[in-house]
């Protein structure tokens, strides 16, 4: 049996109120909040978060074959994207990893892809959306990622949702698009794709079902996502479709993450569906495409450590909406009087590949002290070249000592940092994220996570910081 | 393997330091020019009878050529030191070492830091490529040192406002001793409120929790102790130099509390050996200490033997380092009132206690604990921050030992 057999959700912490826009710049902005990507966060430390999740469970890694990035506002051009997201995940060298990018309709690609694949592929759905300041898109878009991997049955590694079929019906059409460099994309009159999007939908759900052998009432879970609004929600009447089979898009707390949508959609219902249930998932855009799985009896056990709906109650208070400008690159803000950020140098960063993305620390193997950064010479021992590598991705710390540095360059001033001492030795001083001041404090509890630090001359700078441990969030177990 | 101090072979015979401050019409050379001259002044000989130079700077230039140019040396040995902000102090331990060996009978040591013309807010950093990749957690210095005050207060009970009062009182006390010194960078009293509500620069330090940034030079001149007598009727005599460079794992070991400075409790305890000294607080007339942050000078109480484990915070409150204190702490105003030239602040700290040891502080100055037949100093200077340091302490007297 072939079907997804892991997936992960990453939802940013921060979150837009709409009438704050709409207070702002005197539009009708809508009702709710939408997800806003940290300033130190873009589509491949989400990525990264998300897949995180998806590999959790013990022995997953080391089984993935294929890694493919998705994403419409890939962080480089012409550089791969997915190599970082390999690197943080400690990938064998071996394993493909490469972007499906600029489009929105490349989550449905990498989905597809993944499922179809003969070994097993993970898919990464990312992305960050913005539009200029007042428009639609920046209020109805949102921003998070969400991994799945398909593959066989292997014993730890079971199906959580069988792949009943897939169908993809491709269009060229023109209904949204936006040339390269530019900060928003145009849309055409809406009535236009709604129709033909209508009708996309049904050759798409009508082929699976056919290739299923189910009927339209089966469907016990259907997510129509695609940054077609009206579309989407004229699908979601599709006649013979159960009403309370139609799963909510999420649009009023989280807004519309484009790439990412069809996964974060996915991502919730996989959180709550049982098993033997029939999942639809529509996908419009460019044409029209459908997953149908059937969630297993493995799927209630191994659930994602961090459920959507959890990381969608644990979000931050609504932010300034000058904030989110700045944020954006929209709100050009007047830098701290320091030396300019040095942007990563090449060769260090290559050599400590897998400190600076793996988050791989050494461990003496004389008498056991961790060190982070690795070292050499143990500070314990002295031993010389007696290291053992020591994965610190998923190591929980309490803060020893703490600082607000008023004067250091970050986007998003102050810098908060923490000293971190790890649960079974080891200690770290890096910047803490996802928080306000009050986090900081001596004793607390915090988790790492993956973050652009910064941007400089222009090179993304990624690396680890620690972020506060929130309620509402299990722990799940980790390989 | 053994440390041998030279107690009592060297003795510094001349001094010069410029003011501290803001010289925007002034270059690192003039800087450094005006120190060595007033230091060849002061010693009574000229430049031709240096036999050798120890020149310390962090970035105000490079090799023994930024000194030899200014000054053009005809063909004299010059070293250039660095030791991060205990630059200047290396620089006069090399030279005293120099002396103590035979090497040279006269050597000089000189400082100094250009810091203004970089138009940045703090230290401009060292030309030294790093990686870049923010993966060894950089922070500023301000946030680095401020780091000791929430840990200092959990360790010890201190509440909050407990503990802005203590580095408070610090600041205040030195900005006193400023006032009092025509050579400081900021030269008036600063009131205890106005100190304590100053807008936050990292953690819990404020603007007057932070050393300024200050451009600056001093110089000294060193001799053999037994030819002291021919160039000053009242040279000091080194009696320690102590500098430790720690094995920087403060910030990987969670054993390491953010309360002390391991690396100068060590150079400390090693120099008091060199001295003779057994008890620092009744035995020295006066200290100048790396106050770079008020909590680092709060801390070194505790390292450098002055107070009690958790009690340095009451020492400081009562008033026991303040310039009529039991033991006075930056007479001169410290790196608080002067600023931080980098290369130049560990022999500007040695020209205070040349000053005082010799009865040249003015009156409104001038430590007490001289009166009382007290005849040592310590300068301590430390480069680095919790965790990951040098430290450097030094014992000068003004009296050879019997």
């Amino acid at each position: 049996m072939a079907g997804l057999i892991a997936y992960g959700a990453h939802v940013p912490y921060h979150r837009l109120a709409r009438t704050d826009i709409a207070a702002a710049l005197g539009t009708g902005a809508g009702r709710g909040t939408r997800a806003v990507a940290g300033y130190d966060e873009d589509t491949t430390s989400m990525a990264v978060e998300a897949a995180r999740g998806a590999l959790a469970r013990e022995g997953l890694r080391p089984r993935i074959g294929q890694l493919f990035l998705a994403t419409a506002a890939p962080a480089y051009l012409d550089k791969t994207n997915a190599t970082a997201v390999h690197a943080a995940l400690g990938l064998d060298p071996h394993v493909l990893a490469a972007d499906m990018a600029g489009s929105v309709r490349s989550g449905l690609g990498a989905l597809v892809t993944a499922a179809r694949s003969p070994v097993p592929t993970l898919a990464v759905l990312s992305d960050l959306r913005t539009g200029l300041p007042g428009g639609s898109d920046e209020s109805a878009g949102g921003d998070g990622a969400a991994a799945f991997v398909f593959g066989g049955h292997r014993n730890g590694a079971p199906v959580l949702a069988e792949l009943l079929a897939h169908d993809t019906v491709s269009d060229e059409i023109l209904d949204r698009w936006r040339l390269p460099g530019a900060p928003s994309s145009r849309v055409w009159e809406e009535r236009f794709a709604e129709d033909v999007y209508v009708s996309l939908a049904d050759q798409a759900l009508t082929a699976a079902l056919e290739q299923a052998g189910l009927e339209r009432g089966a469907i016990d879970h259907l997510v129509v996502a695609g940054l077609h609004a009206r579309a989407c929600a004229a699908v979601r009447r599709t006649p013979g479709v159960r009403p309370e089979a139609v799963t909510p898009d999420l649009t009023g707390v989280i807004g519309n993450a484009g790439t990412a949508q069809p996964g974060l959609l996915l991502a919730d219902v996989l959180d709550r569906a049982h098993p033997g249930e029939v999942i639809a998932l529509l996908v419009l855009g460019d044409g029209a495409g459908v997953l149908l799985l059937r969630a297993t009896d493995a799927l209630p056990v191994h659930r994602a450590p961090r459920p959507v709906a959890g990381q969608i109650a644990a979000g931050g208070p609504p932010m300034p909406y000058a904030t989110y400008l700045s944020w954006r690159g929209l709100l050009d803000r007047e830098p701290p009087r320091r030396p300019d950020p040095e942007p990563p140098y090449a060769p260090p960063a290559h050599r400590r590949t897998r400190w600076k993305y793996g988050f791989t620390a050494s461990a003496c193997e004389k008498c056991g002290t961790r060190h982070l950064p690795p070292e050499r010479v143990c500070t314990s021992c002295r031993s010389v070249d007696a290291m053992t590598d020591e994965p610190m991705q998923h190591v929980r710390g309490t803060v020893a000592t703490f600082t607000v540095d008023r004067l250091a360059h970050t986007p998003s001033p102050p810098m908060l940092v923490v000293v971190v001492d790890y649960d079974g030795g080891g200690r770290f001083r890096c910047q803490l994220t996802d928080a306000t001041e009050a986090d900081a404090a001596i004793g607390a509890r915090v988790e790492m996570t993956f973050r652009r630090t910064v941007t400089a001359a222009g090179v993304h700078n990624y690396f680890w910081k620690a972020r506060p441990v929130r309620t509402g969030e299990t722990e799940g177990t980790h390989g | 393997m053994s440390s041998h101090g030279i107690r009592d072979r060297v003795a510094i015979v001349g001094m010069g330091c410029t003011p501290f401050g803001e010289h925007w019409t002034r270059s690192a050379d003039d800087l450094l020019i005006d120190a060595v001259g007033d230091a060849v002044t002061s010693a009574g000989v000229t430049l031709d009878d240096i036999d050798a130079f120890w020149f310390g700077t962090q970035a105000s230039g490079v090799s023994g050529l930024t000194l030899s140019r200014a000054l053009r040396l005809p063909n004299k040995p010059v070293t250039r030191v660095e030791n991060m902000c205990a630059t200047g102090s290396e620089a006069l331990r090399n030279a005293c070492y120099a002396v103590a060996s035979g090497a040279y009978d006269v050597a000089m040591a000189v400082g100094v830091e250009k810091l203004k013309d970089s138009g940045m807010s703090g230290l401009s950093g060292t030309a030294v490529p790093g990686a870049g990749d923010d993966s060894r957690g950089e922070i500023t210095a301000p946030a680095n040192f401020s780091l000791l005050a929430p840990a200092y207060a959990a360790k010890y009970g201190l509440a909050q406002d407990e503990m802005k009062d203590v580095i408070t009182r610090i600041a205040w006390k030195n900005h006193v001793n400023g006032a009092r010194n025509p050579r400081a960078q900021f030269r008036k009293e600063v009131p205890l409120e106005r100190i304590r509500s100053a807008p936050i620069i990292a953690g819990m330090l404020g603007v007057f929790d932070c050393s300024g940034v200050s451009d600056g030079s001093a110089a000294a001149i060193v001799v053999r102790a037994e030819d002291a007598y021919k160039y000053t009727d009242r040279p000091i005599f080194v009696k320690a130099l102590s500098l430790v460079a720690g094995p920087a794992d403060g910030l990987l070991d969670p054993e390491y509390d953010f309360t002390t400075f391991p690396e100068v409790v060590a150079s400390a305890q090693e120099a008091y050996r060199q001295a003779g000294i057994t008890d620092p607080r009744a035995e020295l007339a006066l200290a100048e200490v790396h106050d770079c942050f008020t909590p680092t000078e709060l801390v070194l109480m505790e390292d450098l033997g002055f107070a009690g484990r958790g009690q340095a915070w009451k020492d400081v409150t009562g008033g026991a380092f303040d310039l009529d204190g039991s033991l006075p702490v930056n007479p001169d105003g410290g790196l608080k009132a002067f600023g931080h030239p980098i290369g130049a602040s560990g022999l500007r700290m040695m020209f205070e206690a040349w000053l005082q040891l010799r009865g040249e502080a003015p009156p409104e100055r001038t430590v007490k604990t001289l009166a009382e037949g007290r005849s040592l100093a310590l300068t301590h200077n430390l480069g680095g921050g919790p965790g990951e340091c040098v430290s450097f302490v030094s014992v000068v007297g003004s009296e050879p030992t019997d």
